[in-house]
């Protein structure tokens, strides 16, 4: 008798098969869903090949305005892609000098962009830090305390910043202090949640020695929380900077100043010129401040770690 | 412990006793100066005196009694918009992000050069903002949610593909050598070596970015890019702060309701083995 014969095998071949079908319909059924679930979203919202096809030329036309002049007025632009070209001199139209010939008001609106994103980090991290504290279930007592704050957390974070910008402009003007408001408090809901965990995981022992030696809940806090959990709320509000950055050059779109706002400026006007020197600026700071944090990071709070 | 011996005590372990370094403190002044300077640069007071004007806003935002008379079915439907949008772009990020994922992987095509092209590349597309993505294609396509679509697919496209080479690199070699060792070819190779190991990762990675694409479209609306974005900007702009919190409070719960699916999802393809 061969294993083939045995009945056991057929038993398991039998199972396995059913076992595979199974879970080949399965698979089928989720990607079938998957299909029709795309086909239902592009049909409501209009996202059908030939409308789309339509504004693809138009991508083109931008880098077409962008490498082309026109020798006089309304005549037919001429291609001018050429390295001696591109770096011909602000003289020159289209070459990357002539891009940015307001070189001088953007490096001031991005370091404009900078500093708020410094200042709304700032304070988003002393408000989390505050906050972080009485919010942690292992630090405090009542319960009540830990869920309002959490609560409160929960909204700063989940209410998309650029709306709490739009919002916040009504009051407080057109101009950075509404946006730095808007990211200050989408901060303080990021980390303020961080924080807690940090704290959540700090060792109990120094809070513990302190309160054995009569030590108040704020020094308990100060001295044996604080310079464990110190490093950590370090690097994440360094993390947060960076995404703060990238925030703070978007926000200005509603208003809430920054170098957004002149991007959309010149978006709306059609000013190629300048929409690719603020682009490229935007990428070359974000970038920047990526590694620099980056080097931060590893150098300090390794050290401290 | 008496006064002598805590001096003996200093005496025996003088580091333990010395002052601190001065630069520190002197840093953290200099830190403080600075902040303090950036409010007074960007007027910072006005937060106090013009607390206010934010209080009349958000009493305005409370009073719902004109409930009945919005327009539901238009914020109902822009919010599906919304939600529809995000779905879109994720998938079609994924569609390219997949290929793109792999072929920036060093250990699928060791090429230095081309490793180097395609991760900046992916940079490139990350490094700008999903808004201003939108506000491009707006100028393309035109206003309405094809723009947001397309906004959302490039950004993403950066994001995910970064994360698959990562997720690839990452991989046990020796199931790769298991199945070239039968005699596989390179398709082969990838599909029952590769794919099985990193598509946990793919499938998680995916819903979270639907995740939080429906959290990033709720917002392209603002610049014209379709969704419930555009409802709440007009109502902004009109004033009617009713509505405004309305329309918060519909993004809010829409977002917990997409957010609790993908854990459920999540949990149910991946067999909760990780997050």
């Amino acid at each position: 008798m061969t294993a083939l014969d045995d009945p056991a095998w057929r038993l398991f071949e039998q199972r396995f098969g059913a076992l595979r079908r199974a879970r080949q319909t399965e698979t089928l059924l989720t990607f079938a869903a998957i299909v029709l679930l795309f086909v239902a979203a592009a049909v409501w919202t209009d996202f059908l090949p030939d409308k789309v096809a339509d504004g693809v030329p138009r991508i083109g036309e931008y880098f077409g305005k962008l490498f082309t002049i026109e020798p006089t007025r309304g005549a037919e632009p001429v291609g001018v892609l050429s390295l001696s070209h591109l770096f011909g001199g602000v003289k020159q139209p289209q070459s990357v000098a002539y891009w940015f010939y307001r070189i001088d008001v953007y490096v001031a609106l991005l370091w404009q962009t900078i500093q708020m994103a410094i200042l709304a980090t700032a304070l988003g991290f002393a408000a989390a830090f505050a906050v972080s504290f009485p919010a942690t279930r292992s630090l405090v007592g009542s319960g009540a305390a830990v869920f309002v704050t959490r609560r409160c957390l929960e909204l700063m974070r989940t209410v998309p910043q650029v709306v709490l910008a739009f919002i916040l402009v009504w009051p407080f003007g057109i101009g950075p202090l509404a946006g730095i408001l808007a990211i200050a408090i989408h901060t303080t809901g990021t980390l303020g949640k961080l924080f807690c965990e940090l704290n959540e995981n700090a060792e109990r022992g120094p809070v513990d020695g302190i309160r054995a030696t009569g030590g108040s809940w704020l020094a308990q806090m100060r001295l044996g929380v604080v310079p464990q959990v110190m490093p950590g709320f370090l690097s994440y509000a360094l993390l947060r900077f960076e995404i703060n950055v990238r925030s703070s050059t978007i926000i200005g779109f509603v208003g809430a100043g920054g170098i957004g706002q002149e991007l959309k400026r010149v978006i709306g006007f059609n000013i190629y010129e300048e929409v690719s020197a603020i682009v490229i600026l935007i990428l070359l700071i974000v970038v920047a401040i990526d590694l620099a944090s980056e080097q931060i990071r590893r150098r300090f709070i390794g050290a401290m770690a | 412990m008496s006064a002598v011996d805590i001096a003996a005590e200093r005496a025996r372990h003088p580091e333990v006793f010395r002052h601190r370094l001065w630069l520190p403190q002197v840093l953290l002044a200099a830190v403080f100066l600075y902040l303090a300077y950036l409010l007074w640069v960007f007027d910072f007071v006005r937060v106090f005196t013009d607390l206010p004007r934010m209080w009349v806003i958000v009493r305005l935002m409370l009073d719902w009694s004109h409930f009945a008379e919005w327009d539901h079915a238009e914020l109902w439907q822009s919010m599906l918009e919304t939600v529809a949008m995000a779905y879109l772009g994720s998938m079609l990020a994924v569609l390219f992000a997949v290929p793109l994922g792999f072929l920036g992987a060093r250990n699928i095509i060791p090429a230095r050069v081309f490793h180097f092209v395609t991760r900046r590349l992916f940079d490139g597309l990350r490094g700008l903002d999903q808004l201003i993505w939108a506000l491009v294609f707006v100028r393309a396509m035109g206003l309405g949610p094809i723009a947001g679509i397309l906004a959302i697919a490039v950004a993403e496209t950066g994001v995910l593909a970064k994360l698959f080479a990562e997720a690839v690199e990452a991989i046990d070699r020796r199931q790769v050598e298991g199945i070239t060792s039968t005699g596989a070819g390179f398709i082969g190779r990838l599909r029952y070596g590769v794919l099985p190991q990193v598509l946990p990762v793919m499938i998680s990675q995916t819903l979270y970015s639907i995740e939080s694409n429906s959290r990033e479209a709720t917002i392209l609306g603002l610049v014209g890019a379709g969704g419930i974005g555009l409802r709440l900007s007009e109502r902004i702009q009109i004033n009617a702060w009713d509505q405004v919190a309305y329309v918060i409070v519909l993004i809010l719960v829409s977002v917990a309701i997409i957010d609790t699916t993908s854990r459920y999802l999540r949990l149910r393809l991946i067999g909760g083995t990780n997050n």
